[in-house]
């Protein structure tokens, strides 16, 4: 096996749980020179980091969870009781 | 955000930073439309987060409302050396993690469970092979179009739900409210490091539950 297929001596199985740290910046340089390396050979890992972008993405269009009706209630109740006792 | 360019960024900040001068004051004073914007913007984020160190969804609430009267007490002292919001999630951490060890619940970062793989060990060679690690079945393309469908979102919302209430406090606040990592890791407490792993765990969790899905049909 050449050098250029081992990919920068980083296993595709190593590389996934880099992903994060990757896209995060937080890989040392050396670490993501191999990385970019690899991907730049590996179509399945390409293809991978990319799955991870269109899953942060699709994620992000997701709807923050509001405050129920009931929840809200009780806390303007506990706030009058404030505003009240502090005066 | 980054990408916008320094000027777009820098009048962002300044206007939530006014934004946040406002809220303060209007709340010092007493008014009932600060409080509720502050309510709305993250009480249910709260109780997610309070989540995190107490055994029910009961008594993250309770925490979550605690927490808003320890914000009217003491918002007269608050200086602003921090974000509001900040501010805000640190009493709540700190009060959800004395609540948590009452419960004699062990901290939920002592407890990260070291080996849990991004992805299936099976997709890829074994050690025999002469590639071992690389990719035995490798990922495909998610279609563009199905993936904002309503369905899948569906499909994110429940894995969302089902995670561990730590993974599932950080990849809500990184990756649906916007929160920067380094208002992740002050709000909660957090080391960088703790923080990356979490949001990984999650973020692997998603997508291998969106590929499942993507593939059924």
């Amino acid at each position: 096996m050449t050098q250029a297929n081992t990919y920068e001596d980083l296993s595709c199985r190593e590389l996934v749980e880099l992903v994060t740290d990757y896209l995060e910046g937080a890989l040392p340089d050396e670490l993501r020179r191999r990385f970019d390396g690899h991907i730049a050979h590996c179509t399945g890992c390409r293809t991978y980091l990319a799955q991870m972008r269109a899953t942060i993405r699709a994620t992000g269009t997701l709807t923050p969870e509001s405050l129920t009706a009931e929840a809200e209630s009780a806390l303007l109740d506990a706030f009058r009781g404030w505003r009240r006792s502090s005066d | 955000m980054v990408s916008n360019g320094g000027h777009s960024v820098t009048l962002a900040f300044v206007q939530t930073m006014q934004d946040e001068a406002a809220l303060v004051a209007a709340l010092r004073a007493g008014d009932e439309a600060a409080f509720r914007t502050l309510i709305e913007m993250y009480h249910a984020m709260m109780v997610r987060v309070a989540r995190m160190y107490v055994s029910t969804q009961a008594a993250a609430e309770d925490v979550a409302a605690e927490t808003w009267l320890a914000v009217l007490e003491g918002i007269d002292r608050f200086e602003g050396r921090s974000s509001l919001k900040t501010w805000i999630f640190r009493i709540l951490t700190n009060r959800a993690k004395t609540r948590g060890i009452r419960e004699g619940r062990s901290l939920p970062f002592s407890a990260l469970e070291p080996d849990e793989a991004a992805v299936d060990a099976d997709r890829f060679h074994g050690g025999d092979h002469n590639w071992p690690g690389h990719w035995a079945s490798a990922p495909a393309e998610f279609p563009e179009e199905r993936l904002l469908a309503a369905e899948t979102r569906d499909v994110i919302d429940r894995t969302i739900a089902s995670l561990p209430p730590t993974q599932r406090a950080v990849i809500s606040l990184r990756d649906i409210e916007g929160w920067s990592a380094e208002e992740v890791c002050n709000a909660l407490t957090l080391s960088e490091t703790n923080q990356r792993v979490l949001l990984h765990r999650a973020r692997s969790a998603v997508r291998a539950a969106l590929e499942r899905y993507l593939e059924e049909k």
